[in-house]
């Protein structure tokens, strides 16, 4: 790659009834400000659905991570119907799973464990914008 | 007397991902919920509810509805509206927070002391929003939303 880098767009459910929500919402957060700074970049998902310009210009014709919290798939289907090429899923509801223990709790203050499930779930969208852009951490 | 479903008013919060602002509604709309008005108020959610969130959608149509936006853009507002039937009232962050710049009230990720009042203001109007809704007369809502 190479010019002027575009960062890989990134939606989360940011759901508010749930716990779930909230560690996509924290892990899109994580992955972008923590991990991939300069390979990703976090899209409102509201602005992106209700046809924001700017917002669909980041994602139309681009792979792109959705980090959705519960089975609906909303982060998903956002991107898809703004016209993502191909859209990597970070399910959290699967990621739970697969850290047995884990009681995430709280949506505007999650518990520790929530915040643990954020970070597994922003460390796995890590990995996925890596797939897309490999060579972007040495860019 | 038979034994009417209670009226309720339901949040929608924008939760904007990009700006602080958005996690100011989140925080707010939460704080009525889970505090100040929680057997009078459900929280939508619009992401679900811009997926086609059948039962969102209804709730809205037949039920009032107040939207939280966090910018001018009012995705919240024009969803309910767009989707189902316009929210009874629409309150802006940026419009309560005149004259308080966006750095300083923290980051998307994390609110500070000022984002943090800053939530419990908007929380604040939110709960007297609720109160007008709840004492005024019922009204169909139902037309609003068929045109959709």
């Amino acid at each position: 790659m190479s010019g002027e880098r575009k960062k890989v767009p990134v939606a989360a459910c940011s759901g508010i009834g749930k716990s779930l929500g909230a560690a996509a919402r924290e892990a899109a957060h994580i992955l972008t400000e923590d991990l991939r700074p300069d390979q990703a970049k976090v899209v409102a998902l509201a602005l992106l659905v209700m046809g924001d310009e700017e917002a669909g210009r980041e994602v139309a014709g681009r792979e792109a991570v959705a980090i959705d919290g519960c089975k609906l798939e909303c982060a998903a289907k956002g991107l898809a119907c703004a016209g993502a090429a191909k859209v990597r899923k970070v399910a959290v509801f699967d990621v739970v799973r697969r850290h047995r223990g884990l009681k995430p709790e709280g949506v505007c203050d999650l518990n520790e464990d929530g915040l643990t499930l954020a970070k597994a779930a922003a460390e796995e969208a890590a990995k996925a914008i890596d797939e897309i852009d490999p060579e972007g951490r040495h860019a | 007397m038979p034994d009417l479903p209670k009226k309720k008013v339901g949040l929608i919060s924008c939760s904007g991902e990009e700006l602080p602002e958005g996690t100011v509604t989140r925080r707010a709309v939460r704080k009525v919920l889970e505090t100040l008005r929680p057997d009078e108020t459900v929280t939508l959610c619009l992401p679900l509810f811009l997926a086609g969130g059948e039962g969102e959608r209804a709730f809205a149509r037949y039920y009032p509805t107040i939207a939280v936006d966090g910018c001018d853009q009012r995705c919240a507002a024009r969803a309910t509206e767009k989707y189902s039937a316009p929210p009874v009232a629409s309150i802006v962050v940026t419009e309560v927070a005149k004259g308080c710049p966006r750095e300083d009230i923290g980051t998307a990720r994390r609110l500070n002391q000022r984002g943090l009042a800053l939530a419990e203001e908007m929380a604040a109007k939110i709960a007297e929003e609720v109160d007008r809704e709840l004492k005024a007369p019922r009204r169909s809502r139902a037309k609003a939303g068929e045109k959709h």
